[in-house]
C-alpha cells in the first residue's frame, strides 16, 4: 500500500467524505449527489433509503467508480477503504478491489445475467480472476457457493443458463456470484424490488443470514424502510442526492426527526391500523435534480417548513447520540399518529 | 423458495440436459437450429442451399470434363452463332458422356441438356459449374466483408471517442459510392493488377461490401453496452477487453450473421450483373452472369431462344433465394430473443 493512497487511520472500512457526483448534460448539470458522508465498518448492516432519484444508487456506484463518465463526473470527495481512497486509485488496482472487496448485487436478477453464458461461468469468471483458481477449482466452488445461496441441485443448475432460472434463484444466484471472493462490503441496490413479496423475505432472510456467517458488512440500497427494518443496524436517508437522517434503525423508527422520514414512515401500512384509511403520501414529486432549489430541497413539499427553509441548507446535526437530521425544525418533527 | 419447490423445475431441466446435442452446442445455439429446421420457410431454404451444395460437389460427375480440361471454362459444341434448343446432340469436340447417363436414359449419345448459347456454349456446364462459382464468390465476399466490418465495428465501439469518428466517417465515405458503379470502376481498375478473371470484381465487391456489417455491429454493440449484465461483468472486477469479446460480442454478433446470410445472394447477383456487363468472369468462364451475357444478343428472340435465359436465370434466383429464406428464418428464430422474451 503505497503511502500516497493512505488517506486516514481511521478503524472505520469503508469511509465516504463529501462525494459528489455530477451529471454533465446539454444546458446544466444533475446534481446526483450533493456530498454524502458516512462510515461502515465491519460487519455492519447499513439502509440506504429514499424515493426513486434520490441518487442513493449513484452515489453506490461511484464507490464502486461505476459512473459512467462522461457524462459523469466525481467532483469532489473521498471514498477511503481501509485506508485506500478508492477514487484516487488506478483503473486496474479498482479492478482489483471490485468483485474481490467490495461487491454489489442489482435490482433486476432478470437482466444482470448475461443470457449467452452459464451461471456457473459467469461465477467462475470471479473466481478465476480474483482467486487466482483454475476452472476445476472454480467450478466446485461455484457449485459450492449456489448450495451456500440455496439453490437446490447446485452440481445440476451450475452449468445452466440464466433463462432456465427462476427470478429468486437467480438472484440467489447473484448473491453467489457477489460473495464469490468473500467481499467484505456487500452494495445490494433494491435487490428484491423485482421479485415477489415472499420471495423478497427470503432473499432478506438469506443475505441477513450470509452477513452473519461470512461476517461481511451490508449496504442496501432500497426505497422500502420496512425492507430495511429487519436487516440494517443503521439508516441513512437521502433525499436529493444528500443524507438528511442517519441514525441507529430502532432510533430512526421510533423518532424520527425529519420530516421527509416522517413522510416514508406514514406511507408504510401497519399491522393494526384502523381499515378504511388511506395511507399516507408525502405531497409533491422529488425535486429535479437539474439545478437544485437554493435551501433546502424538501421544503416545497414540508409541512413544518418557515422562511429560513427557503435560503439557507441544513447541515445534519446530531439530535441524540448517533442520531443526526438536517433540518431546521429537527426540535418540532414528531412521528405521525 | 425451498428446494421441494423448484425440484420439479430441476427435472425438466434435467430431462432437457439429457440431450447431448444441446450440451455439446450450447443451449442459443441449440435453440437457433432447432428453429432453423423446424420453421417451413427455413427449411425450404435449406433445402436448396443442400441442393446447390450437392450440385458443386458433384460438378464432375455431373458433368464430367475431359482429363486435363479446365472444367471452369464451358466446352464449345462449334462456334456457330444461332444457339441449339435442349436436347440437341454434341456434333464436335464432346466432354466425356457421364456414366448415369446411359443407365438413366438409355442413350449412347451426349446431348446439350439445357441447349446451347450463342457461340455454342453449353448451358448445362455452365449451370453445374457455375453453381461452384457462385458459392466461393458469394461466401468469400461475404466472409471478408464480415470480417472486415465485424472487426470495423467491434474496433469502432469499443474505442469511442475520435477512434470511433474517424472509423464511421470513412464508412460513410465508403457508403457515399454508389456501390455497383463503384464495384465496376474499381474492378476495372483492378483488372490490369489481378489479371482477367474473376479476382477484380470480387475484390471490388469485398471492397464495397463491409460497411453494412460495421454500422450494424457497432449499433448493437452500443446498445448491448447498456446491458445491466455488463455493469454486472464491470462489478466483478472484468478486465474491459474481456467484456467486450466474452460478454458483449456474443450477444451483438447475431443481427450481422443474418445480414451475412442475405448478403451472400444479393453478391452473387451483382457478381452476376458484373458478368453480364463484361466486368466480371471473362468469356466462357463457368459463371451464371456470364452464361446470361450471352443472351444480351438474342433479346428479342427469347421466345424462340428461352432456354438461354431461363435456365441460368432460374439457378440464379433460386440460389438467392435460398440464401434469402435462410436468412430471414435466422432473423424470425432469433428476434424473440432480441426482444428479450425469453
Amino acid at each position: 500500500m503505497e503511502d500516497s493512497k493512505v488517506v486516514s487511520t481511521s478503524e472505520h472500512l469503508l469511509e465516504v467524505k463529501d462525494l459528489t457526483t455530477r451529471f454533465d448534460i446539454e444546458g446544466g448539470q444533475v446534481y446526483a449527489v450533493n456530498g454524502v458522508s458516512y462510515t461502515l465498518d465491519e460487519g455492519e448492516a447499513l439502509g440506504v433509503v429514499g424515493e426513486s432519484g434520490c441518487g442513493k444508487s449513484v452515489h453506490a456506484l461511484s464507490i464502486m467508480r461505476l459512473i459512467p463518465i462522461p457524462p459523469g463526473r466525481i467532483e469532489k470527495g473521498e471514498v477511503s477503504f481501509k485506508g485506500r481512497d478508492l477514487l484516487k486509485l488506478s483503473d486496474d488496482e479498482m479492478r482489483q478491489i471490485r468483485g474481490k472487496d467490495i461487491s454489489m448485487i442489482f435490482q433486476d436478477p432478470m437482466t444482470s445475467w448475461n443470457p449467452v453464458l452459464t451461471i456457473g461461468f459467469q461465477i467462475m469468471e470471479a473466481l478465476q480472476l480474483h482467486m487466482g483458481m483454475d476452472k476445476v477449482a472454480a467450478h466446485a466452488r461455484a457449485i459450492e457457493l449456489l448450495e451456500l445461496v440455496g439453490v437446490p441441485e447446485p452440481s445440476l443448475r451450475v452449468d445452466d443458463y440464466p433463462h432456465q432460472f427462476s427470478g429468486g434463484m437467480r438472484q440467489r444466484a447473484m448473491i453467489a456470484l457477489a460473495l464469490a471472493c468473500n467481499p467484505s462490503v456487500l452494495i445490494a441496490d433494491e435487490p428484491t424490488t423485482a421479485l415477489d413479496v415472499t420471495i423478497q423475505a427470503q432473499i432478506v432472510d438469506l443475505v441477513k443470514r450470509l452477513q452473519q456467517k461470512l461476517g461481511m458488512a451490508v449496504i442496501w440500497i432500497t426505497h422500502d424502510l420496512g425492507v430495511v427494518a429487519g436487516l440494517a443496524d443503521r439508516v441513512n436517508v437521502m433525499y436529493a442526492g444528500r443524507i438528511v437522517e442517519t441514525g441507529p434503525i430502532t432510533e430512526i423508527y421510533k423518532n424520527p426527526r425529519h420530516p421527509y422520514t416522517v413522510g416514508l414512515l406514514g406511507s408504510l401500512p401497519s399491522i393494526g391500523e384502523r381499515t378504511g384509511e388511506r395511507l399516507f403520501s408525502i405531497p409533491g414529486e422529488p425535486p429535479d435534480l437539474i439545478g437544485l432549489p437554493k435551501g433546502c430541497a424538501f421544503a416545497p413539499r414540508c409541512n413544518y417548513r418557515t422562511e429560513r427553509c427557503w435560503n439557507e441548507t441544513p447541515e445534519l446535526e446530531e439530535v441524540s447520540p448517533g442520531h443526526y437530521a438536517a433540518c431546521w425544525e429537527k426540535d418540532k418533527v414528531r412521528k405521525m399518529q | 423458495m425451498t428446494g421441494k419447490e423448484t425440484t420439479p423445475q430441476s427435472e425438466i431441466i434435467g430431462g432437457r440436459t439429457i440431450s447431448k446435442l444441446e450440451a455439446w452446442l450450447g443451449t442459443d445455439t441449440y435453440r437457433m437450429l432447432k428453429g432453423l429446421v423446424t420453421n417451413p420457410i427455413s427449411v425450404i431454404g435449406l433445402l436448396l442451399l443442400a441442393m446447390f451444395v450437392f450440385i458443386a460437389a458433384a460438378a464432375p460427375i455431373l458433368a464430367p470434363v475431359a482429363p486435363g480440361a479446365d472444367p471452369y471454362h464451358i466446352p464449345r459444341d462449334g462456334y456457330g452463332s444461332v444457339p441449339k434448343p435442349p436436347g440437341a446432340d454434341w456434333t464436335h469436340r464432346q466432354p466425356p458422356m457421364p456414366f448415369w447417363w446411359k443407365a438413366v436414359t438409355g442413350h449412347d449419345q451426349w446431348i446439350h441438356l439445357m441447349g446451347t448459347a450463342s457461340g455454342q456454349w453449353d448451358i448445362y456446364y455452365g449451370v453445374i459449374w457455375g453453381t461452384r462459382t457462385a458459392l466461393f464468390v458469394g461466401l468469400s465476399i461475404t466472409l471478408v466483408g464480415a470480417v472486415v466490418g465485424i472487426a470495423i465495428g467491434a474496433i469502432s465501439a469499443y474505442y469511442g471517442g475520435w477512434v470511433d469518428m474517424v472509423l464511421m466517417r470513412i464508412t460513410d465515405v465508403f457508403m457515399a459510392f454508389p456501390f455497383m458503379l463503384a464495384a465496376m470502376t474499381l474492378s476495372a481498375v483492378l483488372t490490369p493488377v489481378l489479371g482477367k478473371g474473376i479476382f477484380p470484381p470480387i475484390v471490388a465487391l469485398m471492397a464495397f461490401g463491409w460497411m453494412g456489417f460495421a454500422r450494424l455491429l457497432r449499433s448493437d454493440i452500443l446498445s448491448i453496452r447498456e446491458r445491466e449484465y455488463v455493469l454486472a461483468a464491470k462489478v466483478i472486477g472484468v478486465r474491459d477487453s474481456r467484456i467486450m469479446f466474452k460478454h458483449i460480442l456474443p450477444n451483438a454478433i447475431f443481427p450481422s450473421l443474418v445480414l451475412g446470410s442475405m448478403r451472400i445472394g444479393s453478391y452473387v447477383i451483382t457478381f452476376a450483373s458484373l458478368s453480364f456487363l463484361g466486368i466480371g468472369a471473362e468469356v466462357g468462364f463457368a459463371d451464371w452472369g456470364q452464361l446470361l451475357s450471352f443472351a444480351r444478343a438474342w433479346m428479342t428472340q427469347l421466345t424462340e431462344y428461352w432456354y438461354i435465359v431461363i435456365y441460368p436465370g432460374t439457378i440464379l434466383v433460386l440460389f438467392v433465394l435460398s440464401w434469402n429464406l435462410v436468412g430471414d428464418a435466422l432473423r424470425d428464430v432469433l428476434d424473440p430473443r432480441m426482444q428479450g422474451s425469453r
